[in-house]
């Protein structure tokens, strides 16, 4: 789909009939779905959502107070899009791409209306490396040139849609976006800005299936629950459960090379912090600060609710250009529920029919659309990229079986499911690992054996068989106590804590455990693993529960995470725990 | 000013004006009575034939004879330093027998949002004086922090306790309080009031008055005249803004009741679909901007109905709010002040405010730990109503005794108790010295060594 040019001079011009709140119907005015237009005097930036004969109803992203009908409204002609090209990385945009660094120089600290701003800086001037010449030819997705954007290469391409061709010339050094850098034979021009509309994926070669695992530093994703690179995750979970810390996490530590974090409808502070934290933190991979290689989307709760609705389109957009570049890109949305309410809130002015709790009917469909826009993908040119979708849920109540969270679970393969009661008792990151499940783990099997360890997938079946079993025998010490279990089921008991307490807490807040790589992961599960087959040689050896449990080396065990440079320590934790054991067993 | 007599239906707060000129959505309409009393209302939807217009007040006396006038401008709040001392009705009027507000500016009350990159991070703790609070749910500058409270609790003592005690160590100005009532009855207004004059906080407080006998609708304005004041006093005058809202539910009924009146397709349990949105535009406006010396700082009181935290007001506000603090019924019963349950209750901006630098360096750990003990304590005690204490491993019972000293010591305090920082966190660890060392796990061994009182003993002793 090419998207259409600006055509300025033939613009039709219609006037509003009635406004009320975010959704406003003009009359005389010749548009099409989705077109974008300016609307009253102002010309606050709206988009039209439905005709019905002569009115056509526009959805406007901007506060309508004041607006009267018999205003003008102008059709654009365009559909809403994005402008992609140097200067996205470390930028932070609201819903539909006005960054709001120059929001702050034109309208001050509030965010008023009426103003425009373009996505990208055209001023600003990029040194532009061609990497093809003349003669060569070019078709739609070609890499054509190079720009050292932060310590991330922008990688410039022929557009998703043109016709192939040969260069005739290339151009190199300092350019501003709209420049030309490239002439084809056929006197085809290309500048090194694109633009796309959001609601329109991105084409791509083919689809193919995920088989890397997106490491992200969390025990519990990584260890258990992992998603692949190109995967789709959702994390659901009632309020103050953890969903934003374990976003943020994912967006600090994930070994994606870009990350697309979009506050959508959420706290004005958090992104804040978002903007305040990131410029201080090191990529554990390249060690630059992790701005450098993040594109931030803040549509807060108070902001206008179309824009909102606008809001995921543009981050999903924007990771998609740079999967084209051959990058793996993680996308965080937080939080889709609210995308999801804005949806509602349009639907309801619309007068349309309701479906589940109010939510539109078309409710699964934009859901099932927005999380088939991830994947991994042979791109136009032939590389390899991914965009990973990781969606916040927040179901009201903490109620799983409302419709956000239902239609997602039908869609993502892997499911983080936030507990409130573990958050309650500090145990972070609050997720359940009764309710989670990952589909990839049998895709990702081959990864695992060869990147960690051959026993690695053993051994995760072995935790996970040993947590099944306490949530079980938890039933019956609620009844009758721990003292009256069997000697065996005692250790399981004391076996499982350790592994939710060692392994699966995490503290996002210490320097250290922040932060825990895959070999790290697996030698801590490794020791546990040890404790437990020396406890149940030393239970059948005929020593008593008490006495294991007693074991005193153990104790240091939780210690290893805050340590850096764990390996000495625990090589003596499990030396000690040896000799405690031999010496136990001897005894009895 | 044009003046049209075309009023074609009223229902409830809502009055239908056929006929007009182009009218703008939101402006303010004056509404005309045969007697000359004039009520106020707003534009919720205008087209070229019809023109709806929610009155403030109630609309007793509007007929089809009415008059209307529209204003031509959306509703704006004169804001002046003057302010502060004086008490205000919910639609903003003196009633306090003093002069009028002498308009230093007059803002919009919608107020816009404040671009998220202009916002600074909220860092600097405000000490309560409450340990719950202090200790394990902290509250900082330019955070909104809401009290989740129920019918019959004592949520307006703890608001009032913070009123007064709340300060930022170490630095020297204090808050300014705004305070908004919204449908409390005249009792619990004027205990609010005697404690204000009783402390001299008036003098540094702007008080509106909206009651419980007052018309409901309005209660849709007071919030956001409060919060208009409140943006003022911060960002154009430069002082620290306490705002509390109370309570949040009866603004909340006041909204159903408007989309009840217009016809809404309604959402949960009859509240509008687009609640979220509104309340986000309430709570929102707190926060500090960058370069600005003020900050507002939101403490909103809601009574959750049938103390369910998942009815939909308590659930909307915990999605907005960083974090809030949940008073609980059992407490309560148990004769604990100030009974706030810290298990629920969360502050979200804490690990921006606690630790070197803000308060001491092992606040977070301390505080995790307490909070770890307390809920395996607490679950242990179900168990014990089933088995009996001797059933316990003696692992339980010292857990199960650190949750009864937990509520005995760290939650229960004086209404005028007012603990330093230094003191939670002392008493945190004397609390945590109860418990073996090793069961200690979420605290690294260097922070037992400088703070645990048995270490701490022993080190003197050499």
């Amino acid at each position: 789909m090419e998207v259409k040019n600006q055509k300025t001079k033939d613009q039709k011009q219609g006037v509003l009939k009635r406004i009320a709140g975010p959704v406003v119907t003009a009359v005389n005015l010749d548009a099409h779905m989705y077109d974008v237009v300016k609307v009253g005097k102002e010309a606050l930036m709206g988009e039209v959502i439905k005709i019905q004969g002569d009115n056509v109803i526009i959805q406007v992203y901007e506060d309508t107070s004041g607006i009267k009908p018999g205003e003008p409204v102008v059709n654009t002609g365009l559909s809403l899009s994005v402008e992609l090209g140097p200067g996205l990385l470390t930028s932070i945009y609201d819903g539909i791409q006005r960054p709001l660094a120059v929001l702050v120089e034109k309208m001050g600290n509030f965010i008023e209306r009426g103003v425009t701003a373009p996505g990208l800086s055209h001023d600003k001037k990029w040194g532009f490396k061609p990497l093809v010449k003349a003669g060569d030819k070019v078709q739609a997705g070609s890499i054509i040139g190079e720009v050292q954007e932060t310590n991330i290469v922008h990688k410039v391409m022929i557009p998703p849609t043109a016709k192939p061709g040969v260069i005739k010339a290339m151009k190199s050094g300092e350019f501003t976006v709209d420049e030309i850098v490239c002439t084809l034979e056929d006197g085809r021009e290309f500048p090194m800005i694109q633009r796309w509309p959001v609601r329109v994926p991105r084409p791509v070669m083919e689809k193919m299936n995920p088989t890397i695992p997106l490491i992200t530093g969390q025990r519990i994703l990584d260890g258990l629950f992992p998603i692949a690179k190109g995967g789709t995750a959702a994390i659901p979970g009632p309020f103050g459960s953890g969903k934003t810390v374990t976003q943020q996490q994912l967006a600090k530590w994930s070994d994606a090379e870009i990350v697309v974090y979009i506050g959508c409808g959420e706290r004005g502070n958090e992104m804040t912090e978002v903007l305040t934290e990131f410029p201080h933190l090191e990529d554990p991979k390249s060690g630059k600060p992790l701005m450098e290689r993040t594109v931030l989307i803040a549509n807060t709760s108070n902001m206008p609710v179309a824009a909102r609705e606008a809001s995921v389109y543009t981050g999903i957009t924007i990771a998609e250009y740079f999967r084209d570049m051959g990058y793996d890109v993680s996308l965080m949305a937080d939080s889709t529920s609210r995308w999801a309410e804005a949806m509602r809130e349009i639907s309801s002015r619309l007068e349309e029919m309701p479906g589940e709790e109010g939510y539109p009917a078309y409710l699964a469909a934009r859901l099932s659309e927005f999380y088939e826009r991830a994947g991994l993908v042979k791109t136009l040119n032939g590389a390899r990229g991914s965009v990973s979708v990781i969606g916040a849920v927040s179901p009201p109540g903490g109620d799983f079986s409302e419709p956000v969270t239902q239609n997602t679970l039908r869609i993502v393969k892997v499911f983080w499911a936030l507990d409130a009661k573990l958050s309650q008792r500090r145990h972070f990151p609050a997720i359940n690992w009764l309710n989670s499940y990952s589909l990839y783990l049998d895709s990702l099997q081959d990864w695992y054996d060869k990147e960690v360890s051959p026993d690695w997938n053993q051994i995760r079946s072995w935790a996970m068989g040993v947590l099944q079993k306490e949530a079980e025998l938890q039933e019956i010490v609620q009844l009758v106590g721990s003292d009256a279990l069997p000697e065996t089921e005692q250790l399981t008991i004391e076996i499982a804590r350790m592994i939710r307490e060692i392994f699966l807490q995490q503290n996002a807040y210490d320097a250290v455990d922040t932060f825990c790589d895959m070999k790290k992961q697996y030698d801590m599960m490794k020791s546990i693993r040890l404790y437990s087959d020396l406890a149940y040689a030393a239970q059948v050896a005929g020593v008593s529960p008490a006495q294991i449990i007693a074991i005193k080396a153990k104790n240091e065990l939780p210690q290893i995470k805050f340590i850096k440079d764990y390996k000495p320590e625990l090589a003596k934790i499990e030396k000690d725990m040896d000799a405690e054991f031999n010496a136990l067993r001897s005894a009895a | 000013m044009k003046e049209y007599r075309t009023i074609n239906k009223i229902a409830g707060p809502l009055v239908f004006v056929e006929k007009t000129e182009p009218i703008g959505y939101q402006e303010l309409v004056n509404i005309v009575l045969a007697d000359g009393t004039m009520k106020r209302g707003q534009v919720l939807d205008t087209s070229d034939d019809l023109v709806v217009v929610q009155i403030f007040e109630m609309t007793t006396g509007i007929g089809r004879d009415s008059g209307v006038r529209f204003t031509g401008e959306t509703i704006k709040m004169p804001v002046g330093r003057e302010m502060l001392g004086r008490i205000l009705s919910g639609g903003g009027k003196p009633i306090d027998g003093g002069p009028e507000i002498v308009p230093e500016k007059r803002l919009d009350i919608t107020g816009a949002a404040i671009n998220p990159y202009a916002r600074a991070n909220p860092s600097d703790f405000i000490q309560t004086g409450i340990s719950t609070i202090d200790g394990t749910n902290t509250l900082v500058r330019g955070q909104k922090l809401p009290i989740f409270s129920g019918a019959g609790l004592p949520h307006n003592n703890i608001a009032l306790q913070i009123a007064r005690q709340a300060k930022v160590p170490g630095s020297t100005e204090g808050f300014a309080v705004v305070f908004a009532a919204m449908g409390i009855t005249k009792e619990e207004a004027n205990a609010f009031m005697q404690d204000f004059e009783r402390t001299g906080a008036l003098e540094r407080a702007v008080v509106f008055l909206n009651l419980a006998d007052d018309p409901a609708v309005e209660r849709i304005i007071t919030p956001r005249l409060a919060l208009t004041t409140a943006e003022y006093l911060a960002f154009e005058l430069g002082m620290h803004v306490l705002v509390i809202l109370t309570d949040m539910t009866n603004y909340c009924e006041a909204l159903r009741q408007i989309g009840a009146a217009r016809e809404e397709v309604p959402g949960r349990r009859g509240y509008p679909g687009y609640m979220y949105t509104d309340l986000a535009c309430l709570y929102e406006r707190a926060g500090i901007i960058k370069g600005l010396k003020g900050s507002v700082t939101q403490i909103p009181i809601l009574t959750m109905p049938g103390d369910d935290i998942t009815h939909p007001i308590p659930d909307l506000t915990g999605y907005i709010t960083e974090g809030q603090i949940v008073v609980n019924r059992d407490l309560h019963r148990k004769g604990i002040y100030p009974p706030i349950n810290v298990l629920p209750s969360l502050s979200r901006l804490m690990n921006l405010g606690i630790g070197k630098g803000h308060t001491r360096e092992d606040h977070k750990k301390v505080s995790d730990q307490m909070y770890a003990g307390y809920a395996e304590g607490n679950d242990l005690r179900g168990l014990v109503a089933i088995v009996g204490k001797d059933a316990l491993s003696e692992r339980d019972r010292m857990f199960l005794e650190f949750a009864d000293l937990f509520e005995n010591r760290f939650v229960r305090q004086g209404f005028d108790e007012d603990r330093t920082i230094e003191n939670t966190l002392n008493l945190g660890w004397e609390l945590l010295s109860t418990l073996p060392v090793e069961q200690l796990v979420r605290i690294d061994r260097e922070l037992i060594q400088k703070y645990h009182p048995k270490f701490r003993a022993g080190a003197k002793k050499e």
